[in-house]
C-alpha cells in the first residue's frame, strides 16, 4: 500500500488490494497461501514482486555450501579433540581441551568472525573480508575463497559445542559394559575402542548432528550477516527489517521444513544404528 | 555444598556483570552518549581506558551502560522462559496422559526449530525492540526448560513421599505446590543460570543484527555491528564489546555448571 504513497487514489488502492487478494478475510488469505505453498508456489515478494521460491533456490547456492563446510570443519575439530578430552580426562591435556571448549562456547560466533576478518583479511590480506562473487560459482576458486573464513567461523563455533558432547560420550563409553567385555577378551583399551567403539560413538554423534542442524541454521543467519554473504539468512534478516511478510513466511516455512526433515532423518538413522531401539 | 574454583569464578563474573547492569550509570567515567568529534578513535589512555569509538564516545562507559540493555533483556527473557517452561513442565508431569503428551509432542518440534528463527518471526510481526527480543528469546528457551522440568518432576512424583501424600488424600495441585516445587528448586536454579547465558547470547545476536535494542540505547551487540565498519581504521574498538559478551556468557554458564555439580549428589564429577 505504501507504493501509492499517503494520498493515493482510492480506486487504485482498491485495485491493488484486489490484485494481491488483500480484500479477502485473513484466514482465507492464509489457507490460499498454504494451498499454494504445499505445491511449491510460495508467492511473490510484497516489495519487489520477485518469486519467493526462485529467490530462495538462488540464495541456497551460498547457504548450503556454507552449512555443509562448517559442519565438516566442526566434526574434524570436535571428534579428535573431544575423544582426547574424554580419554585423558584426568590429565592436563584433556583438562586443557575441556577448558578451551568451555571458553570457546561462550564466545559469540560473530565476534570470532570479526577477529578473523581483522587478522586474516585486513592485516594479512590473505582472504577476502566478505562478500560473494556476483556471478556465483562461475569461478569456483573465487567462490570457495570467499567461503573459507565464514565456514571456519561457523565451524569453530559449532566445534566448541560439539567437543563437550563427544567428550561426555567418550567418558560414558569408557565406563560401559561392552568395553569391559572387550577388555576381558585381552584387548588393550585403544584396541578395544578401535574395534568396537565406532558404533557406540556414531549413535550419539548422529543424533547430535540432527540437533546441530538447527544451531547451524541459526549460525548461518548470523555469519552471513558478518561476512556480507548473499545467502538465505542475510535475505531473511533484510526482509524482516523491511517487513516483507510473504517472503519471510515463505523463507521460514522452507527452513523449518528442511530442519524438521533432517532431524527426523537423523532420528531414523539412530534407530537403525542402535539395536536396542529397533522394534524388530 | 562443595565449592569448586569454577563455581567461584562463575559467581564472581556473573556478580560483576549483574552489578554493572543494576548500579546507576552515574559511576561511569563519562556520559556514554556524549560525542566528541575531535577525539574519535582515541587509543586507550588514563582518560579513556578502553579508548573512544567512531563518534568519540567513551568505550568503557558504553560497555558499562550496555550491560543494562543486555542483562535487562536477558532477565525478562529468563523470567518468561521459566514462567512458561516450569508451568508447562509441572502440568505435563502432573497430568501425564493429557498435558504430558501435548507438551512432549509440541516440545519435540519446538526444540528442533532454530531458536533465532522463532525470534525473527516475532520481530517481523511486531517490529524490533527490547521487549520483542525478551519475548522471542523467552519463547525459544521455554521448550527446553519445560522438558527438563517435566523429566525432573516425573522422577520426584515417583518417589515414596509423594505416594504417601497421595494415599493420605492430597490432590494433584496440592502435591505440585507443596511437594514438587520445593524439590525442584535446585534444578530450576541451575536451569535459570544456563538459560541466562543463552539469553545474553540471544540479545547480543539480535542487537548485532539490528533487530534488538534500538539506538541510541547502548548495547554490546550493536557496538560490535558499529565497530565492524571501522575494522580497518581501529580494530581495537571491536575487542571490548566482544569480550564483555563472552565474559558474561562464560560467567553464567560456569555458574550453572558449578551449581549443577554442587547440588546434584548423584552426579560423579570427573576432572573438569
Amino acid at each position: 500500500m505504501a507504493r501509492l504513497g499517503t494520498d493515493g487514489d482510492p480506486a487504485a488502492l482498491a485495485a491493488l488490494r484486489r490484485t494481491y487478494g488483500l480484500d479477502r478475510p485473513l484466514a482465507v488469505q492464509y489457507l490460499d497461501w498454504l494451498w499454494h505453498a504445499v505445491r511449491g508456489d510460495f508467492g511473490v515478494s510484497m516489495l519487489s514482486g520477485a518469486d519467493v521460491g526462485a529467490e530462495i533456490a538462488e540464495k541456497s547456492a551460498v547457504t548450503l555450501p556454507l552449512i555443509l563446510a562448517s559442519s565438516l570443519i566442526a566434526l574434524a575439530i570436535a571428534v579428535p579433540l573431544g575423544a582426547l578430552a574424554g580419554l585423558r580426562a584426568r590429565r592436563w591435556d584433556g583438562a586443557l581441551v575441556s577448558a578451551v571448549s568451555q571458553v570457546g562456547a561462550a564466545i559469540p560466533p560473530f565476534w570470532i568472525g570479526l577477529v578473523l576478518i581483522t587478522a586474516v583479511a585486513v592485516q594479512w590480506r590473505a582472504l577476502p573480508a566478505g562478500g560473494f562473487p556476483v556471478d556465483g560459482w562461475a569461478d569456483p576458486v573465487v567462490a570457495l575463497r570467499s567461503l573459507v573464513l565464514p565456514s571456519l567461523t561457523l565451524g569453530a563455533a559449532q566445534a566448541a559445542i560439539l567437543v563437550r558432547f563427544v567428550r561426555s560420550t567418550t567418558v560414558e563409553a569408557l565406563g560401559s559394559g561392552w568395553l569391559r567385555t572387550a577388555r576381558a577378551t585381552g584387548l588393550g583399551r585403544a584396541e578395544a575402542l578401535r574395534a568396537h567403539g565406532a558404533r557406540a560413538i556414531a549413535i550419539p554423534v548422529v543424533s547430535v548432528l540432527g540437533v546441530q542442524v538447527s544451531t547451524l541454521v541459526t549460525g548461518s543467519i548470523v555469519i552471513e550477516q558478518v561476512f556480507a554473504l548473499p545467502g538465505i539468512g542475510a535475505m531473511l534478516v533484510r526482509d524482516v527489517g523491511l517487513r516483507d511478510h510473504i517472503k519471510v513466511q515463505g523463507t521460514v516455512a522452507i527452513i523449518v521444513a528442511v530442519v524438521l526433515l533432517v532431524s527426523a532423518a537423523a532420528e531414523a538413522a539412530v534407530v537403525r544404528l542402535d539395536a536396542r531401539r529397533s522394534t524388530a | 555444598m562443595r565449592q569448586s574454583p569454577l563455581l567461584v569464578a562463575g559467581s564472581v563474573l556473573a556478580a560483576v556483570c549483574s552489578a554493572t547492569a543494576l548500579l546507576p550509570t552515574s559511576w561511569l567515567p563519562h556520559d556514554p552518549l556524549a560525542i566528541d568529534p575531535q577525539g574519535r578513535f582515541a587509543d586507550p589512555s588514563w582518560r579513556h581506558p578502553f579508548g573512544t569509538d567512531a563518534l568519540g564516545r567513551d568505550v568503557l562507559s558504553l560497555i558499562g551502560a550496555g550491560a543494562r540493555a543486555t542483562l535487562g533483556t536477558a532477565i525478562g527473557a529468563v523470567a518468561i522462559a521459566m514462567g512458561v517452561g516450569v508451568l508447562l513442565g509441572i502440568a505435563a508431569a502432573t497430568w501425564p496422559r493429557t498435558a504430558g503428551t501435548a507438551v512432549r509432542q509440541a516440545g519435540a518440534i519446538a526444540l528442533a526449530l532454530p531458536s533465532l528463527l522463532v525470534a525473527l518471526v516475532l520481530v517481523a510481526a511486531t517490529g524490533p525492540g527490547a521487549i520483542t527480543a525478551a519475548v522471542a528469546i523467552g519463547a525459544a528457551l521455554s521448550a527446553g526448560i519445560a522438558r527438563v522440568t517435566s523429566d525432573e518432576a516425573r522422577r520426584i512424583l515417583a518417589s515414596d513421599f509423594v505416594t504417601a501424600a497421595r494415599t493420605s488424600g492430597a490432590g494433584r495441585v496440592h502435591i505440585a505446590v507443596r511437594h514438587l516445587l520445593p524439590n525442584l528448586r535446585a534444578s530450576l536454579l541451575v536451569q535459570a543460570s544456563g538459560a541466562f547465558a543463552v539469553a545474553i547470547l540471544g540479545e547480543s545476536t539480535l542487537s548485532y543484527l539490528g533487530l534488538g535494542t534500538r539506538p541510541p540505547t547502548p548495547s554490546w551487540g550493536r557496538m560490535l555491528a558499529e565497530s565492524q565498519q571501522y575494522l580497518v581504521v581501529d580494530p581495537i574498538v571491536a575487542v571490548w564489546p566482544g569480550a564483555a559478551i563472552a565474559l558474561a556468557i562464560l560467567g553464567f554458564s560456569l555458574l550453572g555448571d558449578g551449581l549443577r555439580d554442587a547440588t546434584d549428589p548423584a552426579l560423579e564429577t570427573r576432572a573438569p
